[in-house]
């Protein structure tokens, strides 16, 4: 029996970018906001401190910050006929633990989606014919527009300093920036990073070719900064260990370094952590939450109770939370009824590996989110009408380190080990180079999350069952956009070149990225969504998911923060100028 | 004005926290509750431990005999700088073999263990250090019977390559043990022995950062990052430093 | 909430001694000894982490032993319920307690002896008004003979020269607040001004810098070299109101003093005590020659800063404003009693959070990382590089500093 501790006005469930932004702004209000995260405590100077941050084989092999698939994990398959198996030790995608989430070993990638990425059935259904549509695609329209989103946008991104150059302010092109980006309402916090080499040539090359590279907008940042909420960040040093590892100078955007500093001096906020809350608790009539329950250390199980629920867990922990406690319907891909679990998507990416010419590139020289890009083929910035696919994504020189046990190129036909092989990894590791593609991943019918039917937890909950691969469509995408960075490729002149286009099925032992999303989106349509458009709950209304990647209704071409980031702030917004006078259906 | 407000000023609210810490502090080792302020408390680095020189802590020595040899195989010494042994790769495995990573531990090892497709993953319960002992006992009993009882570190490098490459292609089958993935974690394992910091028992000396030029634990590269087509001047650095930090006499 | 402007009000009132008539606990009265209190950072010893205020602290380790600060709210049986007026201003004027027994200078009656007599009596209306709690201290906890508080006659005889402060008619009169509040009830001198072996103010050398409890008190007067001469007003202002500026980062104990008492205090009482420090030295200050570059524990030094240091504070020992201190230029580097930088090297610190400046970043421990040579080797280098001189930490230093801190959870 859970013992029950005194109320608060809003309990928070996971401590990382959208928990923390979501308790400062709502503390803010004088309300009393606890948060309760599964993993530890996490600080810069005590956990990743400048003397071992950089330790690839305790963070980038052994992973240290990562979430133990002991505490949790899922089961995943690639269609429905096969048996879902667990994924015993996480390798395909990594996903955070502990105060800060995955915002503390993230690379920084920081994007806005295009405007035409937001209302995407009906752009496609405009200017394609709805027909063109394959049936089983089920993308939908989101039901908040880039324009409303603009401007929490831009709060995010002055709250994370985010480094780089406006290609379109107020309409105005601007030259230097991504000429196809939405308007932005005003420049970025600071200036671009600087470039290392392979990045120069990449510019360079793909310029030649009639492209507009522009510098990749960075959560690590280019100088010092001093955010709205009055805390100091510091300039990148481009040591190369961002991916997998938390920043030791305060110089990568996370909530440790970005929020928790003021959050903390808040007395009406505080957190409660390695407790990790098993299920949202709801009254008789199944329609208001009455706070959660959590379990901590020693099993010892704990009743809180709360007038207002957000769940700011890691995206796929949101969808498993909200099946376990039992809040939306779940979604049946054979009759396509139900919610929580549908429209699950991933993201589509591919690589070209060269070698270059007499070149030395110090590529350990980098920073998680540096690099040149090139936007000429992502969403609907180019004509569909012949491909035979939708959807596009970024390309670009991004090359987050050089980490030898992990990256170590030697030319192709070597062996995997031996004299040869010796040789060819000395030989190779200063000029061996890698560009790459980010492609989109849209959803589909029988793409989706359940409840797994054999496999449990530790608490003897089931697991969550995840059935995913790529489609025709993210198949030839990725093909069209690999040929496209192959042709810049080319263009450095390498001794050598490989192209990879993502091909299926989707294996979950290699790593591709950490951006999963859907599962509780959101949308204009409670049969087709799991929130509505501030991101609360249909079936419960004092439930929130504010703006986990779980409620992207399809994946498009970036990296999710930015918009996680944005929504985070629409919805604190929503509840704080709509939901508190008039706590019911915002909608 | 909460973010005026003095934190020494109890409120009721603060009270009611800090009457939930003592409850939960009461009966659970580790929950934190954490208010009023970001907690920090002097000398808690976790560093990693150096691992000493010293008796091996998994292997038996013929175990270790065979993996240094194996090791000396999979990178060999050259002009270029010592080999897997000698950089200490055998010793790095052992090491990781007797602590959190040789069973497996923080992976989730929960019933039932199916065979699957390729795309789900490792299925099996048997963890590293479990299959080191198995392996390497297949391995022993395969060379014996098939290189007239000699033991895998007497054969001549040439033959030793070959049933390392038997074990990768699979050709060689080991008696209930699947050799290409045995290989296939040997290797893993030694190449990250040969590249991970000092600290960890391999690496000696920075040899594997020296020979791809890898400039190791460095945190700084802002005065070299636009020096573009320029070798990096400084030498490697380990987490526990590098010769030049020592003072001398 | 107080009101910042109706205290310092409230205190222009009392600097002219026109308020002494009035009711001792009407509301501004008790307001003015509140800030009186801030101004005293009377919760910095009184009130113990997480504690009920003024209800007893921390024990203060002094180099003669242990003494824990009294609970000093009204409760009758274990603050200071009992003492009259009259008793409260002899305390804070004489070092007398109840019964004229003899309080410890840790309590620092030294200092507020120059407080005017008014001012401890509105304290003393303000304390009359905070919650009583009872919570019985044990304040004298130091070994024979030390804990015989008659010895104090002797310290006080030695070391303690009772009598208000005397304005100086040559200075202006926010040059006159600003001593007033440094030497009175800020009590600067407790920390920064060096203490003969008796532990008593070496009077010639006011605020010219000190060690207690494992951190060195840095010289704050105009010396160039050692103090903060290079500081200008804005600078003393901002480290005081938010613990941060563009040179470096409180911690440690000034990162109390900061949190209870200066970010807390009226902007014109800060701008009055940074008027004081930058005219109450005779400046100047001259260096030392610095340790070669060549020397062996410069080289040794020069590789680790590189590799451990520089992501920080910079190739050129700049820092970054309000987030890593300016190494280069720093009085604190170049002082003479290293403990501090030793005591920062081996365990780390953090700095303070304040309002104005939230973001408290810290600086880790490295005692896992460099052994004792190593930590002297780099302290060496950051004193004697960029322009900077001082002399060479001795190994021996550091392992000093690392013993202590062994002992000091």
């Amino acid at each position: 029996m859970a013992r029950k501790l005194p109320r608060k006005d809003v309990v928070v469930v996971g401590l990382g970018w959208t928990g923390s932004i979501l308790a400062y702004e709502l503390a803010k209000q004088g309300l009393d906001v606890i948060a309760i995260e599964r993993g530890p405590w996490r600080d810069t100077a005590t956990d990743f401190p400048p003397g071992y941050a950089q330790d690839e084989l305790r963070y980038g092999v052994r992973l240290d910050l990562f979430l133990r698939p002991q505490q949790e994990t899922l089961t995943v398959r690639n269609n429905m006929k096969q048996t879902a198996l667990p994924i015993r030790s996480f390798s395909g995608f990594l996903p955070g633990n502990g105060v800060g989430g995955a915002g503390v070993h993230w690379n920084g990638q920081t994007w806005r989606f295009l405007p035409s990425d937001f209302n995407l059935r009906s752009h496609l259904e405009q200017r394609y014919g709805a027909d063109k549509i394959p049936a089983d695609m089920t993308i939908q329209d989101w039901p908040v527009s880039y324009d409303e989103l603009e401007s929490y946008y831009d709060r995010f991104e002055k709250l994370a300093g985010i480094s780089g150059k406006a290609g379109n302010l107020n309409g105005q092109k601007q030259a230097g920036g991504n000429p196809f980006e939405g308007w932005r309402s005003s420049e970025y916090p600071t200036p671009p990073l600087k470039q290392n080499y392979g990045s120069a040539l990449f510019a360079e090359a793909a310029q030649k070719l009639g492209y507009s590279p522009f510098p990749r907008p960075s959560a690590n940042i280019s100088e010092a900064y001093t955010n709205p909420l009055g805390i100091r960040m510091g300039q990148c040093t481009y040591c190369g260990f961002c991916e997998r590892f938390g920043c030791g100078n305060y110089a990568k955007a996370s909530p440790q370094v970005c929020v928790l500093p003021a959050l903390m001096r808040m007395p009406n906020f505080s957190v409660q952590t390695e407790s990790e809350v098993t299920k949202i608790n709801l009254d008789s009539t199944g329609k208001r939450a009455t706070g959660v329950t959590y379990v901590d250390t020693s099993g010892e199980e704990w009743e809180q109770p709360a007038d207002i629920v957000l769940v700011c867990a890691f995206s796929l922990f949101n969808v498993r939370l909200m099946l376990l406690s039992g809040i939306g319907k779940p979604y049946d891909p054979v009759s396509g009824k139900g919610v929580v679990g549908r429209n699950y998507a991933y993201q589509t990416t591919s690589g070209v590996s060269m070698i270059l010419k007499d070149k030395i590139l110090n590529s350990f020289i980098a920073t998680g989110s540096g690099g040149m890009m090139i936007d000429e083929f992502n969403g609907d910035n180019f004509d569909h009408k012949d491909l035979g696919f939708f959807g596009g994504g970024y390309m670009g020189s991004g090359q987050t380190g050089a980490r030898p046990i992990t990256t170590l190129p030697v030319p192709k036909g070597t062996p995997k080990w031996g004299a040869q092989w010796k040789k060819a990894a000395a030989e190779t590791y200063s000029s061996g180079y890698g560009i790459s593609t980010h492609g989109s991943s849209y959803s589909y019918r029988d793409c989706y999350l359940d409840l797994d039917p054999t496999y449990k937890d530790h608490f003897g909950r089931p697991l969550m069952r995840m059935t995913f691969d790529f489609h025709d469509n993210e198949i030839k995408m990725s093909q069209f956009l690999t040929d496209r960075l192959a042709e810049i490729a080319k263009a450095l002149d390498p001794v050598e070149m490989t192209a990879s286009p993502r091909k299926g099925p989707w294996n979950s032992t290699i790593y591709q990225t950490t951006h999963n999303t859907g599962g509780t989106v959101m949308g204009a349509d409670p049969e087709t969504s799991v929130v509505n458009r501030y991101c609360q709950s249909w079936d419960v209304s004092n439930v929130f998911v504010p703006g986990g990647a779980s409620v992207f209704p399809q994946n498009h071409g970036y990296n999710p923060t930015g918009t996680v980031g944005a929504l985070a702030y629409w919805t604190a917004d929503a509840i704080k100028d709509r939901y508190l006078k008039n706590p019911g259906p915002l909608v | 004005m909460i973010d005026g407000s003095r934190p020494s000023r109890m409120s009721r609210r603060s009270l009611l926290v800090s009457t939930a810490a003592l409850l939960v502090t009461g009966a659970a080792a580790r929950a934190r509750t954490i208010t009023q302020g970001m907690p920090w408390e002097p000398g808690t680095a976790s560093p990693p431990l150096q691992v000493r020189a010293g008796p091996w802590m998994f292997f038996t020595p013929d175990e270790a005999a065979t993996v240094e040899a194996a090791v000396d195989r999979l990178i060999p010494p050259d002009e270029r700088g010592p080999g897997g042994k000698d950089a200490g790769c055998a010793v790095y495995i052992d090491r990781q073999l007797a602590g959190p990573y040789g069973v497996g531990a923080g992976l989730y090892l929960r019933p039932p263990f199916m065979p699957g497709v390729a795309s789900q993953g490792y299925q099996s319960p048997d963890m590293p250090a479990a299959r080191y002992r198995a392996g390497l006992k297949a391995l022993a009993d395969y060379v014996k019977a098939t290189f007239a009882g000699k033991a895998f570190r007497d054969l001549a490098s040439a033959d030793q390559d070959q049933v390392l490459s038997g074990l990768e292609t699979g050709k060689i089958a080991l008696k209930d043990v699947n050799g290409a993935q045995f290989f296939a974690l040997l290797l893993q394992n030694t190449q990250e022995g040969f590249f991970a910091d000092p600290v960890y028992g391999g690496n000696k000396d920075m040899a594997g950062w020296k020979l791809v030029g890898f400039p190791g634990a460095r945190y700084d590269y802002r005065d070299w990052v636009e020096r573009y087509n320029e070798k990096y001047p400084l030498p490697p650095v380990g987490i526990m430093g590098r010769s030049d930090w020592t003072v001398k006499e | 909430m107080m009101n910042r402007s109706l205290a310092a009000a409230a205190l222009l009132i009392s600097f002219t001694g026109s308020a002494f008539a009035q009711d001792p606990q009407s509301f501004d009265r008790v307001e003015r000894g509140r800030y009186l209190a801030v101004l005293g950072d009377c919760a910095g010893c009184h009130t113990a982490p997480g504690g009920a205020p003024f209800a007893g602290g921390l024990a203060l380790e002094t180099p003669f032993g242990k003494l824990v600060a009294p609970n000093i709210t009204p409760d009758r049986e274990t603050g200071i319920g009992n003492l009259t007026d009259d008793e409260f201003v002899a305390a804070l004027h004489e070092g007398r307690s109840h019964n004229g027994k003899r309080l410890y200078p840790a309590m620092p009656y030294p200092a507020y002896t120059k407080m005017t007599e008014d001012d401890v009596r509105a304290m003393r209306s303000y304390f009359k008004t905070v919650a009583p709690v009872s919570n019985a201290v044990i304040a004298n906890q130091l070994p024979f003979p030390l804990n015989i508080r008659l010895a104090l006659v002797f310290w006080n005889w030695l070391n303690f020269a009772p009598g208000r402060y005397q304005p100086n008619p040559q200075k202006s009169s926010e040059w006159n607040r600003g001593a007033y509040i440094v030497e009175g009830p800020a009590h600067c001198g407790t920390c920064h001004t060096p203490k003969t072996l008796l532990g008593g103010d070496k009077t010639g050398t006011p605020l010219a810098g000190a060690t207690l409890q494992g951190w060195f008190a840095p010289n704050i007067t105009t010396d160039n070299h050692k103090g903060v001469g290079s500081w200008s007003k804005e600078d003393l202002v901002q480290y005081l109101k938010t613990g941060a500026n563009s040179f470096t980062l409180a911690s440690g104990p000034m990162s109390e003093a900061i949190t209870h008492s200066t970010s807390q205090m009226s902007d014109a009482d800060i701008a009055a005590i940074a008027t004081y420090l930058k005219d109450s030295g005779a400046g100047g200050g001259s260096k030392p020659t610095p340790v070669a570059a060549g020397d062996n524990a410069m080289r040794a030094g020069a590789a680790i800063y590189k590799d451990g240091c520089a992501a920080c504070h910079k190739d050129n020992g700049g820092g970054e404003a309000q987030l890593f201190p300016k190494l280069a230029g720093s009085a604190l580097v170049q002082s003479d009693d290293p403990t501090t930088l030793a005591h920062v090297v081996l365990s780390g610190t953090r700095a303070v959070s304040t309002v104005g400046a939230p973001t408290a970043p810290a600086m880790p421990a490295f005692d896992w990382r460099l052994t004792d040579a190593q930590v002297a080797a780099v302290l060496t280098y950051i004193r004697n590089s960029w322009g900077n001189a001082a002399a060479a930490v001795p190994a021996s230093a550091v392992a000093d500093q690392r013993t202590s801190l062994a002992k000091t959870p």
